[in-house]
């Protein structure tokens, strides 16, 4: 990789050539604070809390859309931008709601821990506030627009990384707002994959099942495998008091990412559930009755080696299942053949 | 013959399909690709037609047909005078010429009679029978119908000497108002595509280097040096390139781009095609406001008839360049101005500014390298070919070259453009052009440049008006607009003018600007109507140097400038809003009081009857008085009373 | 594809879908041809239904989501039908001191339509402002161009009567 040498905040400091000057920064372990940057998405530039001073140029840029130069001098954290930061910041809290008490994503919110560091007052301005119906309109994902800060990152999630575009910034100016088109979002071609829920830096989007079970500081996040499928996506259980309220993605995942479907990201309801079958059931008498593994194993083994000795291995069919491991399919598929004695094994992801 | 752009025999080489490299002076001077007696007669004649010779004893009319005089209703003149040509026999002596506009609007409907260039102005059709008998006719003049000077009272008989257009220098404007926009003969007949043919006999670095020599700066607003603007995307890779014109003007008080589109289209195609020529681009958009739907008409009519005879298009004029040209109409939203905005409007796109760089010259529309100018800078472009950069260079100051167009508006007597060499004072333009301040009042601000400019004072007045002397004190060119104010003008609530202008045109992608010009209308607002609180200057100074410093485009950038002019010229009218709750040019209606002065009230009652809210009070033949508390400050009682009784203050 | 449910119920295809076609088949191998199209299809239908711009949406192969985000974010479109004259109600102080509020009402009553709605054979729409600074001739309506005061709820049929 080819380098080049700048300086930032008085120090001579080494960046990949072609980084950004956000990106620079952070490779050198200098904090610049950001809303509508993320990493995995591209930047639109348009928070401008990551601004910066440039010797040689207009005004004060923002970092994270600004390349970096050999030679360039910049300065993160003079009283100039201190004081843009806080005035941007101001100007997203004078437009948002202060229920942060009852706010989902309190202790989680970017907008609230960067108003603490740069000591945003708690009214900076009267005046008016976006009024926006909350919509609830699905299972699984609650949209209180009155609480965006219209970053963007939602919009290019579902662009860039789901490849839907279900949702889009409507309108302009004061009245812009993030939106699927025409109806609630329950009733647009929505998929709930929640990527755009992993990427809100405050309580605009938050997973329903979580609402009131827990804050982040009582969670315990236990990183685990979904069992959906054999994709292999890595996930944070969050769990509060022994139980699992709800999935947050982990960006260590190495398969998935932050990003999960539908299905590992709200898929949790059934851990907990008092409808769920624990044990094995046999139908005795036209009703199913509790049983134990050994009986229930003993009893698929007898019928197996019965149908196999009356009609020919040939008469038994296996199908597996996407939620098993490679290797559970492995397993399934040497069972068919060397214990059954038949090729006739299939898989439900079978294309 | 019937047009000059037609084949003057089947000799003639050029048709759309055979195009000819000396087409455009085959049309004036020749034809040159045969050599025929008969047909060299047959053009001249044409010529003379196109342009009336004051010895060929032909007269011409001119009739605006710009948008103002339009809705002034020239239309209606126009159809009166061929009627009544036609009734008195005069129909093949006097030839009429729709044209674009002649920039005094107010004026209008103007009617000149050449080739004396006699003005007649406010013209309806009841004058129509006298103006053909005397002034077609007889040759005499109609003394009514002459523009009267409104400060001597004098009757000004030629267009060249009203004041108005005597101090201007036209050179964007030469054919406003003279030629018929929507007939390409008559914009070759004065030395159309003359320029762009020029080029074609250089390189394209010999262009771009001539335009740098010229100084040409672009004309929409920040002022760069258009030659370098082409240099860059000349120099950007790429097969595919663009060339797009910013015909978006929305400024309130800005109308320049509208007279050139509605009044000389050729000019602004003629310089697309050379900025084409010059940076290698094959296609061309004109983005136009769709507010101006006579602009897009006659760009169309012109684009056709260019395509019609080659002059756009593959190959054109045989010169192995192509150039093809569309039009885009915008569909509302100032903010497509800017030029990646106007970029991802063309595209279809939500017109939302993006960072820069990367700029247009390398990655413009559709990612390929483009030459973004606005319709002013086009059409300058023409005659720096045609009569040479030296010539240009030699018109206004050391940095800012060539004529400027600026568009007269507010408290002023001729309300119009004026076009004039950059660096002349704003007294020259106010007061020389524009016939000073209406009804006597004296001067007290101009805002120039529009919302994005800045409010100047008349300590001003005597500032050169030039690029970087605006800059300097906070202002800026800009489009070229000047809305000009009296005593009766607030400070305060002009300020809150502009911001609101700019704050519904936000659009909404970076917080500063989204957020921060809500916040500076509503503490404006609250100043005007007497809640403003100490502090209150304090919060709005930092907010908009906040706001200048971190706003993604120009919008936001330069939205505080009405502000912090005002604040910095006219700090005292924000005070006593706000400490005294006073309105010192008594604009500001939440801050009036209205009162009855009892030695002057005869008791009539005239003001009780008219108020609206019945706030005033008192016997017949008595003093009244006024419940101020109740009152609502509409100014009704004022209007009504015949004795000057009620004063507000 | 286009819809053919209409062809297939033997009913006679509205005019103005076969109108839309052709505005999409006009524009659809172009590029950036979403604002032109929307702009020729608001000339058919004068204004832009939610089906047409999900037929849009679908032929020019755009996210409904974006076409939404242009629609709305230009002043020139409209998602709902607007009236041939629109009547605008001063509801400033002076108007509502002398009976505003009493004349937007009566004519909500006349029109059959609420403020900011527009009535459904498209005659009116009707919208409250701040004020028109016509404070002296209070109340006050505006029908298009035309200031009309001095209105005693009675008076407003008559007037509204001439808007066709």
């Amino acid at each position: 990789m080819e380098f080049i040498t700048l300086n930032i905040d008085g120090k001579e400091v080494q960046a990949p050539k072609g980084a950004t000057v956000l990106e620079a920064c952070r490779y050198n372990d200098i904090i610049i604070p950001t809303l509508c940057h993320d990493p995995e998405l591209s930047s639109p530039g348009g928070c401008r809390l990551c601004v910066v001073e440039i010797e040689g140029m207009r005004n004060l840029p923002p970092s994270c859309v600004t390349t970096a130069g050999q030679g360039m001098v910049v300065r993160t954290n003079t009283a100039t931008v201190r004081e843009a930061r806080k005035t941007v910041l101001e100007l997203m809290v004078a437009n948002h709601p202060l229920d942060c008490m009852v706010c989902q994503k309190m202790g989680d919110c970017s907008l609230a821990a960067y108003a603490y560091e740069y000591e945003v007052a708690n009214q900076p301005f009267e005046g008016e506030k976006a009024q926006h119906p909350i919509d609830d309109s699905n299972h699984f994902i609650v949209r209180d627009m009155n609480k965006c800060i219209l970053c963007g990152k939602c919009v290019r999630a579902c662009e860039e990384i789901q490849g839907r575009s279900v949702i889009d910034f409507a309108y302009r100016g004061f009245n812009t707002e993030v939106s699927p088109a025409l109806l609630p979002l329950g009733e647009s071609d929505c998929v709930f994959c929640g990527s755009c829920v992993a990427v809100c830096p405050v309580g605009a989007l938050t997973e329903k099942n979580m609402i009131g079970k827990g804050r982040p500081w009582e969670i315990r996040k236990v990183k685990t495998t979904c069992n959906f499928c054999g994709v292999g996506c890595n996930y944070d259980l969050n769990v509060k008091d022994g139980k699992v309220i709800g999935v947050t993605g982990n960006e260590t995942s190495v398969v998935n990412g932050r990003h999960l479907c539908i299905k590992g990201r709200f898929g949790t309801d059934f851990i907990h559930s008092d409808r769920r079958i624990t044990t094995p059931l046999i139908k005795r008498d036209g009703v199913f009755v509790e049983a134990t593994w050994d009986e229930a194993l003993n009893l698929v083994a007898e019928k197996l080696t019965a149908i196999k000795e009356k009609y020919g291995p040939d008469s038994i069919a296996g199908l597996s299942s996407a939620r098993c491991t490679n290797e559970e399919n492995y397993l399934m598929q040497k069972f068919m053949r060397a214990v059954i004695g038949t090729n006739n094994v299939d898989h439900c992801a079978r294309t | 013959m019937n047009s000059l752009m037609e084949v003057c025999c089947d000799k003639c080489t050029h048709t759309p399909t055979t195009p000819c490299d000396k087409y455009i002076a085959c049309r004036t001077e020749g034809p040159l690709c045969h050599d025929d007696a008969s047909c060299k007669e047959k053009v001249q004649t044409r010529l003379k037609q196109v342009v009336i010779a004051p010895e060929s004893g032909l007269k011409q009319v001119l009739i605006c047909a710009g948008s103002g005089c339009i809705s002034s209703g020239s239309r209606k003149v126009d159809a009166a005078l061929e009627a009544e040509l036609a009734k008195q026999g005069l129909a093949d002596k006097v030839k009429i010429t729709v044209t674009g506009c002649h920039g005094f609007c107010e004026q209008g409907p103007i009617f000149i009679v050449e080739p004396e260039g006699t003005f007649y102005c406010r013209v309806q059709p009841e004058d129509v029978p006298e103006l053909v008998e005397k002034a077609l006719g007889k040759g005499e003049l109609v003394d009514r119908l002459l523009y009267k000077e409104p400060i001597t009272g004098e009757k000004v008989r030629h267009y060249q000497d009203i004041p108005f257009y005597k101090k201007q220098q036209r050179n964007v404007l030469r054919n406003c108002g003279h030629i018929d926009p929507e007939n390409m003969e008559e914009y070759i007949a004065r030395d159309g595509y003359k320029g762009f043919v020029k080029a074609l006999t250089m390189s394209p670095l010999e262009v771009i280097e001539d335009v740098k020599k010229s100084g040409l700066r672009g004309r929409g607003g920040a002022g760069f040096s258009t030659g370098q603007k082409w240099e860059f995307a000349s120099k950007s890779p790429g097969d595919e390139k663009y060339v797009v014109c910013n015909a978006d003007e929305g400024d309130p008080g800005a109308f320049m781009d509208r007279s050139v589109l509605e009044g000389d289209p050729h000019a602004v195609i003629e310089g697309m095609l050379v900025a084409g020529y010059a940076i290698g681009a094959n296609n061309g958009v004109i983005y136009v406001r769709a507010e101006y739907p006579l602009a897009i008409k006659r760009l169309k009519v012109a684009i056709d008839q260019a395509s019609a005879c080659g002059v756009l298009g593959d190959n054109v004029l045989n010169s192995g360049f192509d150039f093809h040209l569309k039009i885009k109409a915008g569909a509302g939203a100032f903010v497509c101005g800017e030029e990646t905005a106007l970029m991802a409007s063309v595209e279809g796109k939500r017109g939302m500014p993006r960072v820069r760089p990367p700029f247009p010259a390398v990655k413009g529309l559709w990612d390929k390298p483009t030459n973004i100018n606005n319709v002013e800078t086009y059409a300058n472009v023409p005659a720096i070919l045609r009569r040479g950069s030296e010539w240009y260079a030699g018109l206004g100051t050391e940095r800012s070259k060539g004529t400027k167009v600026f568009a007269l508006t507010g408290k002023v007597n001729n309300t119009g453009l004026a076009e004039v060499p950059m660096g002349v004072t704003l007294r020259e333009i106010i007061f020389d052009i524009g016939g000073g301040i209406q009804n006597g009042k004296e001067f007290k601000a101009v805002q120039i440049g529009g919302p994005s400019g800045g409010c100047l004072p008349k300590e001003m007045l005597d500032l050169p008006v030039d690029y970087d002397s605006l800059i300097k004190v906070g202002a800026m060119v800009g489009s070229g607009g000047l809305v000009t104010m009296d005593e009766t003008t607030c400070m305060v609530d002009i300020a809150r003018f502009f911001l609101n202008f700019t704050q519904k045109e936000s659009c909404g992608k970076c917080t500063p600007c989204r957020e921060g010009t809500k916040r500076m209308l509503e503490i404006l607002t609250r100043i005007t109507k007497g809640q403003g609180k100490a502090g209150d200057i304090e919060t709005l100074e930092r907010l908009a140097k906040n706001i200048q410093a971190t706003s993604l485009c120009g919008l936001g950038q330069t939205a505080p400038n009405p502000i912090l002019t005002t604040l910095k010229y006219f700090r005292h009218e924000y005070e006593a809003h706000i400490n005294e709750k006073r309105c010192p040019a008594g604009a500001c209606s939440a801050l009036l009081t209205y009162r009855i002065d009892s030695e002057k009230c005869v008791g009539c009652g005239a003001c009780a009857k008219a108020c609206p809210v019945n706030c005033i009070s008192g016997e017949l033949k008595k003093p009244y008085r006024i419940d101020a508390s109740q009152c609502i400050k509409c100014g009704t009682c004022m209007d009504k009373c015949k004795f000057g009784a009620v004063i507000k203050g | 594809m286009s819809c053919q449910c209409a062809v297939e119920d033997g009913l006679q295809p509205d005019p103005k879908e076969i109108k839309l076609g052709e505005i999409l088949a006009k524009y659809k191998q172009q590029k950036g041809a979403l604002i032109p199209v929307l702009q020729e299809t608001q000339e058919v239908y004068g204004y832009l239904p939610a089906e047409v711009l999900r037929r849009i949406s679908f032929e020019l192969k755009i996210p409904l989501s974006k076409v939404y985000g242009v629609v709305t974010f230009y002043a020139q479109f409209h998602l709902n039908p607007r009236g041939r004259n629109i009547v605008r109600v001063c509801l400033g102080t002076a108007c509502h001191v002398r009976g505003g509020a009493k004349i937007l009402e009566t004519i909500q009553k006349e029109l059959g339509i609420e403020d900011g709605q527009t009535s459904e054979d498209l005659r009116y729409t009707l919208e409250s402002i701040a004020c028109i600074g016509a404070c002296g001739l209070a109340p006050v309506i505006m029908v298009n161009e035309d200031t009309h005061g001095r209105l005693t709820p009675d008076k407003l049929g008559k007037i509204l009567a001439q808007y066709e």
